[in-house]
């Protein structure tokens, strides 16, 4: 299992890199945990490889009061382990959906060096991280040489393996809202019995007031080539009690409308019945959860 | 007379660490990829993509022409090179000749081509991509009972029915057992093809020095001296001018129980460069070119009186064998048939194996290697029984076993059961697991909707390979016990232990008998000039048979010690015990390392005695043994999901007198870990052009330490008239006993639905299926 040869190069400044990348044919390296098994296959073949992981710039997290949501955002650089994001003190406190979705991912070595950057880029539609991602409305702010611009999530994945990311543009940092007091949250998953990426994965948070569930947001991975918003559940379960038949009734959409995928360890048709259970655990934690 | 020790502490029975342990846990062991050598090249396999292929032509030059590459070979460069050997011999069997590299025709996907030898392993990988093969894609067949269709198509085109043998045994009256029976019951068994994925894949360093005509070969081996033979014969070398080296063994579980092309190869390519030349095989390559296990389709039939007695046995057994016959093929379903009347008292028993060739590669030995295929078999039909006469399925079990009084008891199959109690493993989990409640609780969790169930299954195993006329080369072993002239003390094994901790166990056998202590004790294994020829391990042999033959030679050597006791003491009332030899009637005391030292300055010797303490002893032993147990199972099915959750697992085995019960409890959970990954998730999946589609471990599912059930173990001890140490095998018991516990438990959560059977592995969605449809798969 050797890759190809490639030259490597390890910049020390976001500038340097993005100098680095402008030049074309070369590939950014975060955790490796998604590119090195490609390499190392040779299904990935870049001549040039641009270790990220020098970058301090790219390895904040930080919570910014004013920033792209109405009641503040979490900035979690690019860079930001799983471990990190599943163990960090602030995550926990003001995005805690995030990280139940981290502590969620492969085993300790890949969450010791896995990225949520890599894992945003890579966008595996089997990953964890777009369910919760998506749940929350996350934002994705991109750099390159000449600019910054920022794309919600759900545009930024474009589809299995692919996004809007322009070859020498990076991801520098992903953005979530801080969460509102009394929101309940889960991330349930069904795992892949070999890969511990998802069969199916749901995010769900939710808010209630006066014996009402007065918002909900679901994100569901796994079951289609791309991460997305389940929103028929959400309305459906909007403006109930959220009882167990409201619930039941909600996560029956799941799935609707959704090309499946199949493959050895889920055919479509139990992906999406699987995505159905998992909805329904998802909103009955975080029911239990909110106040 | 022998010797008498007086033992003062002993260390046989007490879980002591391993002596193993420190060099592999501080990373420090040095495996085959840790060789390094002045001048070492690297080699990289150029492997067939396709299935099934003609090869119109290779061009090598693109490759050749790279900085760094010394060498490529192809098919027709080894010529003068022979076959791999299969050692196992079938009437009738059609074996295809088995060349190192590919000649004209590729039979499987990984099929060695050819091979790139260069400076550093990245130019050889590089290498291998640059050689052009000219392949005409074939028509293959991966499944073993498409394969016997009437043109279906032909894996070797000399034999188009692909059936490699057959294999016909009988035993009693089986069409009077069929006709005379109240009730028969049939179904249709698989035991899928499994990759034994050892942690440390496969790997060879060749060193040939030309000037003395000698060939060093270091493998990642369970059978070094069996390897130095038939590598030699292949080569055309003189067998003692090769030596094999086995160094750290990462896991082997039978399937370096082999000898493969690419070991031969790496000699070839050593003696043709002049250099010492690497091999390391990729994890894809041991998914892709390591034998794989099982690969049963069983049809079963059993024929019994409604009151429960078992009469009769039918078993067609179907078993894939690969493309070709790598060491042992063809004989591991001959072993399923030995054992497929299990623990019960089948008088009548008829079996047909069909051999089947498909464009896959070979199956061969696995850990259990045809018993845990037979067990699951037989365990499966009982429960099949049962759940058909309405009858417990304890009960049913202990109304057929053999009683204690029946040893040694003939089975129908023609092997001598040793000893046993088939009750007593049994009786003890049932107690374990307080058998008569927990069928309540599952009364009652079923009234409530859940889905739980208890599984039970009993297991013998034939091990401890074995009387040398049932065995392929020989089936005994080989030990030397040396004292050195500073008194420390040497052990050399034929066996070749690889993860057993038979350094440990043996060292705590020749320190009880000598009555030294442990620390000046060591064991050597696995090379071929220093350790006197021997078998190897597999299995479950190394402490069965391996441990008798050390236990002699220490007899041998002890009767010296004492002879050069009495000489020294000047007395013929000598007792040697605790590291010295005492004068009994002076009580002067004269310790192991002055009588070493003087054995070997020999100054002056006792009467017809040579000079130095060194014994050796090669033991045979008179017959299998036959270890047996009972493991209990209590599963629940998730309704929704499908996913099985093991809520109780309990396993009591009868392995007689155990060494050391930390390295038994080990061997256990190792074991039942092995045989959780067949019923629940592992499975080898080929695709319809014979493409391994679970080619890697993101696809193939392995246990985790994460998923592994709390083990609780037991064990009863029935003596073993077999050996002297009344031991017998446990490496493979864990494995034999687990997979039929786990599925009867998880068929006896669904049979309300009306499930009788399901076949491994219970992954969630095909539990989920049956759930959802009631039953109907
Ligand atoms: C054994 C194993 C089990 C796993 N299990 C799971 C699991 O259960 N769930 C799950 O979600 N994931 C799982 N993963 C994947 C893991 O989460 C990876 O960490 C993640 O997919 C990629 O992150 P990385 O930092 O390793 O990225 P890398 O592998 O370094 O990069 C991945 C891709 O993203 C690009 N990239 C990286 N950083 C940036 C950036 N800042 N800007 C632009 N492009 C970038 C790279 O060029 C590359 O194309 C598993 C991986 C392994 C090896």
């Amino acid at each position: 299992m050797i890759p190809q040869n490639f030259e490597y190069s390890a910049p020390t400044s976001l500038k340097e890199a993005l100098a680095l990348i402008a030049k074309g044919d070369a590939k950014v390296l975060a955790g490796g945990m998604s590119l090195i098994p490609l390499m190392k296959l040779r299904l990935a073949a870049p001549e040039h490889v641009v270790d990220l992981s020098r970058i301090a710039d790219l390895k904040s997290v930080h919570e910014d009061g004013k920033g792209e949501f109405p009641g503040g955002a979490l900035h979690l650089g690019a860079l930001a382990t799983h471990f990190e994001i599943e163990s960090s003190a602030l995550v926990r406190s003001k995005c805690p959906l995030l990280a139940e979705v981290a502590s969620n991912i492969g085993d300790v070595q890949v969450r010791n060096v896995g990225t949520i950057g890599g894992s945003t880029a890579h966008a595996d539609p089997a990953a964890d991280y777009p369910a919760g991602l998506m749940a929350l409305e996350a934002k994705v702010h991109l750099t390159t040489a000449k600019g910054e611009r920022t794309l919600p999530i759900d545009q930024f994945i474009v589809d299995a393996l692919s996004t809007a990311l322009k070859p020498n543009e990076l991801v520098r940092e992903i953005i979530v809202p801080v969460e509102t007091r009394g929101t309940g949250f889960s991330y349930q998953k069904l795992a892949q019995p070999a890969s511990g990426f998802a069969v199916v994965g749901v995010a769900a948070r939710v808010r209630k007031s006066a014996g009402k569930v007065t918002f909900v947001r679901v994100g569901v991975t796994g079951l289609a080539g791309k991460a997305f918003r389940a929103t028929r559940v959400e309305k459906l379960l909007e403006g109930t009690s959220g009882s167990a038949a409201d619930i039941q009734k909600a996560a029956a959409q799941a799935a609707e409308g959704v090309d499946a995928n199949t493959d050895l360890h889920a055919s479509a048709d139990y992906r999406r019945q699987m995505t159905k259970v998992f909805t329904a655990r998802a909103l009955t934690q975080a029911l239990s959860r909110a106040d | 007379m022998a010797t008498t020790i007086t033992k003062t502490e002993t260390l046989v029975g007490k879980r002591i660490r391993r002596k193993e342990d420190p060099r592999l846990i501080t990373g420090t062991a040095t495996y085959v990829d840790d060789i390094q050598m002045p001048g070492m090249h690297h080699a990289c396999i150029l492997r067939s993509p396709h299935g099934a292929a003609r090869i119109r032509s290779i061009n090598i030059k693109p490759a050749i022409n790279q900085a760094g590459v010394v060498a490529v070979f192809i098919g027709k460069d080894i010529e003068a090179v022979g076959p791999v050997p299969c050692g196992a011999s079938l009437p009738g069997l059609r074996v295809p000749a088995h060349s190192i590299l590919a000649k004209d025709r590729v039979y499987y996907v990984g099929h060695p081509v050819a091979v790139a030898v260069a400076t550093d392993r990245y130019i050889a990988r590089d290498a291998i991509d640059l050689i052009e093969v000219d392949y005409e894609p074939l028509q293959a067949v991966s499944d073993p009972e498409k394969a016997l269709e009437p043109g279906a198509p032909a894996v070797h085109p000399e034999w188009p029915d692909n059936t490699a043998f057959t294999f016909h045994q009988e035993g009693g009256e089986p069409e009077k057992a069929f006709k005379e029976a109240e009730v028969v019951v049939k179904q249709r068994i698989t035991s899928q093809r499994l990759v034994p994925t050892s942690i440390e894949t496969r790997g060879v360093v060749a060193d040939y020095r030309s000037a003395e005509k000698n060939l060093t070969l270091y493998s990642s081996t369970q059978i070094p001296h069996l390897l130095r033979t038939l590598v030699a014969q292949m080569l055309g070398l003189a067998e003692n001018r090769m030596r094999v080296i086995t160094p750290e063994v990462g896991g082997g579980f039978g399937s370096k129980l082999n000898v493969y092309a690419e070991e031969a190869l790496m000699g070839f390519v050593a003696m043709k460069i002049g250099k010492p030349v690497k091999w390391i095989e990729s994890r894809r390559e041991n998914f892709l070119c390591t034998i794989h296990g099982r690969g049963h389709v069983d049809y079963y039939e059993i024929a019994a009186r409604r009151d429960g007695t078992v009469l009769g046995l039918r078993l067609k057994l179907i078993q894939d064998l690969g493309a070709y016959h790598q060491l042992l093929t063809p004989a591991i379903p001959t072993l399923s048939v030995l054992m497929m009347p299990g623990l019960y008292k089948f008088r009548n028993v008829i079996a047909d194996i069909v051999g089947v060739f498909t464009n896959c590669v070979p199956t061969d030995a696995y850990r259990g290697a045809g018993r845990p295929e037979a067990t699951h078999g037989i365990e499966r039909m009982m429960d099949l029984l049962a759940l058909e006469l309405k009858m417990d399925p304890a009960e049913l079990r202990l109304k057929n076993f053999p009683g204690k009084g029946e040893f040694p008891y003939l089975t129908a199959t023609g092997l001598s059961y040793d000893s046993g109690d088939y009750a007593a493993p049994l009786k003890k989990a049932l107690d374990m697991v307080d058998y008569h409640k927990l069928r309540n609780a599952q009364r009652d969790a079923k009234a409530k909707g859940r889905l739980m169930g208890i599984g039970i299954s009993t297991y013998g195993e034939i091990c401890a390979f074995g009387p040398s006329p049932a065995t392929p080369a020989g089936g005994w072993e080989s030990a030397t016990v040396k004292i050195e002239p500073s008194g420390k003390v040497t052990v050399l094994t034929g066996t070749s232990p690889h993860g057993q901790g038979e350094e440990t166990t043996f060292a705590q056998i020749a320190a009880d008998e000598l009555g030294v202590s442990m620390d000046d004790i060591i064991v050597l294994h696995g090379d071929t000039s220093i350790v006197q020829y021997g078998i190897g391990t597999f299995g479950s042999r190394s402490t069965a048979v391996g441990g008798p033959a050390l236990y002699y030679a220490l007899q041998d050597l002890k009767a010296k010690i004492k002879k050069f006791g009495e000489m020294l003491l000047e007395s013929d009332d000598v007792t040697c015990s605790g590291g010295q030899c005492i004068c009994n009637k002076t009580g002067k005391t004269i310790e192991f390392a002055q009588i070493a030292a003087a054995s070997y300055r020999a100054m002056k010797l006792p009467p017809n005695t040579e000079p130095g303490l060194m014994a050796t002893h090669f033991w045979e032993p008179p017959n299998f043994a036959f270890p047996f147990g009972a493991h209990i199972v209590v599963s629940e099915v998730d309704r929704d999901t499908g996913q099985v959750e093991i809520q109780r697992y309990v396993a009591v085995d009868d392995c007689v007198n155990i060494i050391n019960p930390l390295l038994v409890d080990g061997q256990i959970h190792g074991g039942v870990a092995q045989g959780l990954g067949q019923a629940l998730c592992e499975q080898a999946v080929y695709d319809e052009n014979a493409q391994l589609i679970t080619g890697e471990l993101m696809d193939y599912a392995l246990p985790k330490a994460s998923t592994m059930p709390y083990i609780e173990t037991g064990h009863t001890i029935t003596p073993s008239p077999v050996n002297p140490l009344g031991v017998k095998g446990v490496g493979e018991a864990g494995t034999i006993g687990c997979s039929p516990a786990v599925v009867n438990s998880v068929v006896d959560a669904l049979s309300h639905l009306g499930v009788r059977h399901i076949d491994m592995p219970l992954t969630s969605e095909k539990l989920w299926k049956l759930v959802r449809q009631g039953g109907q798969a």
